[in-house]
């Protein structure tokens, strides 16, 4: 498989995830998607870092990688607390649907 | 001597490392954190000052960290445009540090200061980035911090906010982000310097465009996609408020503006067209929704909503007249930080003494906290784009350029958005004369919470008379230029 497709379902991860982020109303479900999201763009940055025939990847892609399953998993963790934390005061993991008055 | 050393130090280097050192600080020793705090604000102003004086003097300021150059290093780099900014985050930071000093108890203000510190740092960081991947990151911290601090007092409206502010914020960075792939597939590099010579009108950076500026706009909340702001900006603690709304919405818009102006506005195709629509529709529709509101910090946060749609009225008349509009936003998103920052901290004191929001019970709050009211009736002064205050100058510079162009829909917004504004403004203040049906037992506000507002409003006022000094400092190493006039 070229790279190109790699790339493009890299694309589709992303609008699966984006698909997912709205129609879901659960919290962890919502957490899920953005992390698919951030699968897809990973995806995308690697493919894309291909060279043609042999040559070696381009490393500076990798490194935005690197960097950004870090931001994932920050962002992942504080994402799930905020979730428990809204869970133990409303009893649900979801967003309530008024918005204050 | 001394101009020797202010010249030739890393001021830049120093407005990260300082409020991150001093976000350690304060986690580890929660009793100083005040004390720690302030001084680490009243720090960076100085230094920001310095930065001012360094790049007036010296040019814009380049750095590369650790010696590595572009395309491999992480570039640092000032002119007046991140000159503006950092001097807004300053500035208005300290004002608002102040008033937390007394706003939080002891337990709340150990969880305050470190969030707010990594905030400024990253805030900062995001300022003087040369590159679009290091604004990613940057972007991504100072989400989080934000996010933090939104959910800090508990409660089920303010984690509910925060969650939904989370949500939107990580949204709009993945959406960035693969702008940012994008890019760096289609023109070899991430730094904005060489992206600027290397873009070309192709359809990767169309997309790359959209991605971005979709991104983005869910991060500042621009109509259609503001669903997540007013609630998370109104259940916050009010200096939290007042931070996200003056200073972390301004973020986004930086990179927005930075990106137009380097990169895309030579190849924009139309969308300038687009952004002064939705801009437009903000100003209008955010105007009309806080006139709805019977709460105040709803209110309030609605009307962030409608002055940020004036930021992108700029974008259709910047292709006529591109730094003169460009100054005018710059000066808009200056007093609009400190006038939002002053009404948030006043509805904080009303708060306090009221122990609620309703805009109908304020109960003749002129008489019982004048410099609160007064604090609320100047920053409306500078929302509303009153003379003689910095409203007015953006405001009028903003008008200036869409009367000489004879856009007159644009016109229009303006003028409306102010009237619009106005009437919000004066329904407040109308009812602080008033006096409730039912009287209402009310608590002391410390002295300095009420200063602390009253000074940030009296600093949105006084811009009005500073436009010829600020002005000539915005124009540091040409950031506006690249827009200038199309063939």
């Amino acid at each position: 498989m070229s790279s190109f497709s790699f790339a493009l379902a890299g694309i589709g991860l992303f609008v699966l995830g984006l698909h997912a982020l709205i129609v879901h109303a659960h919290l962890l479900r919502k957490i899920l998607a953005i992390n698919i999201m951030g699968s897809g763009v990973s995806l995308v940055l690697v493919a894309l870092a291909r060279r043609g025939g042999d040559a070696l990847p381009d490393a500076v892609p990798h490194a935005m990688v690197i960097t950004g399953i870090v931001v994932a998993v920050s962002a992942t963790a504080l994402a799930l607390v905020l979730m428990l934390k809204l869970a133990a005061e409303t009893g649900s993991a979801t967003l309530p649907d008024d918005s204050p008055e | 001597m001394l101009q020797a050393v202010i010249a030739d130090s890393h001021w830049a280097i120093i407005l990260i490392l300082l409020p991150l050192a001093a976000a350690v600080l304060c986690f580890l020793y929660a009793r100083a954190a005040n004390i720690i705090g302030v001084m680490t604000l009243s720090a960076l102003v100085l230094s920001v000052a310095a930065l001012g004086w360094q790049i007036r003097e010296t040019g814009v300021y380049h750095h590369a960290i650790g010696g590595w150059e572009a395309p491999l290093g992480i570039g640092l780099y000032a002119d007046g445009l991140s000159l503006l900014m950092l001097t807004i985050t300053a500035v208005a930071g300290l004002g608002i540090s102040i008033y937390a000093t007394s706003y939080f108890k002891q337990q709340d203000a150990a969880r305050f200061w470190p969030l707010w510190l990594l905030l400024l740092a990253s805030l900062n960081a995001l300022y003087l980035s040369a590159d679009i991947f290091n604004l990613y990151i940057t972007l991504e911290l100072v989400g989080l911090a934000a996010v933090a601090l939104a959910a800090l007092t508990g409660g089920r409206d303010a984690l509910a906010g925060a969650m939904r502010y989370l949500l939107a914020t990580l949204l709009g960075s993945l959406a960035y982000l693969l702008g940012v792939a994008l890019l760096y597939h289609g023109f070899g590099s991430v730094d904005i310097a060489i992206l600027a010579t290397q873009a070309e009108p192709v359809p990767v950076l169309w997309v790359a465009f959209g991605l971005m500026g979709a991104g983005l706009a869910l991060k500042m909340a621009l109509v259609p996609l503001h669903f997540w702001l007013p609630a998370t900006h109104a259940s916050a603690a009010a200096p939290v408020s007042a931070l996200l709304s003056a200073l972390v919405i301004k973020g986004a818009f930086y990179i927005l503006l930075r990106l137009w102006l380097e990169i895309f506005a030579p190849h924009s195709g139309g969308a300038e067209t687009l952004l002064g629509l939705l801009g437009s529709a903000a100003v209008i529709w955010g105007s009309l929704q806080a006139l709805r509101q019977t709460r105040l910090k709803l209110l309030i946060a609605y009307s962030t909503v409608a002055q940020l749609g004036y930021l992108f009225i700029a974008f259709p008349l910047s292709t006529m007249a591109g730094a003169a509009v460009w100054s005018a936003a710059g000066y808009l998103a200056l007093s609009h930080a400190l006038a939002k920052a002053a009404m948030f901290l006043a509805a904080g004191n009303l708060m306090r003494f009221g122990g609620h929001d309703r805009i109908a019970d304020l109960d003749r709050v002129v008489q019982r906290l004048p410099l609160t009211a007064g604090a609320f009736a100047l920053a409306g002064v500078s929302i509303i784009g009153l003379p003689p205050s910095g409203g007015f100058v953006g405001k009028w510079l903003l008008l200036e350029a869409a009367l000489t162009q004879g856009r007159w829909e644009l016109v229009v917004v303006i003028i409306l958005g102010s009237l619009l504004a106005a009437a919000y403004v004066f329904k407040v203040l109308g009812r602080a004369f008033t006096q409730a049906p039912v009287c209402q037992k009310a608590r002391a506000v410390p002295a300095r919470m009420e200063w602390a507002a009253l000074l940030l409003a009296c600093g949105a006022i006084l811009l009005g008379f500073l436009a010829p000094f600020i002005l000539p400092l915005m124009d540091i190493g040409d950031p506006f230029s690249a827009s200038g006039v199309q063939p």
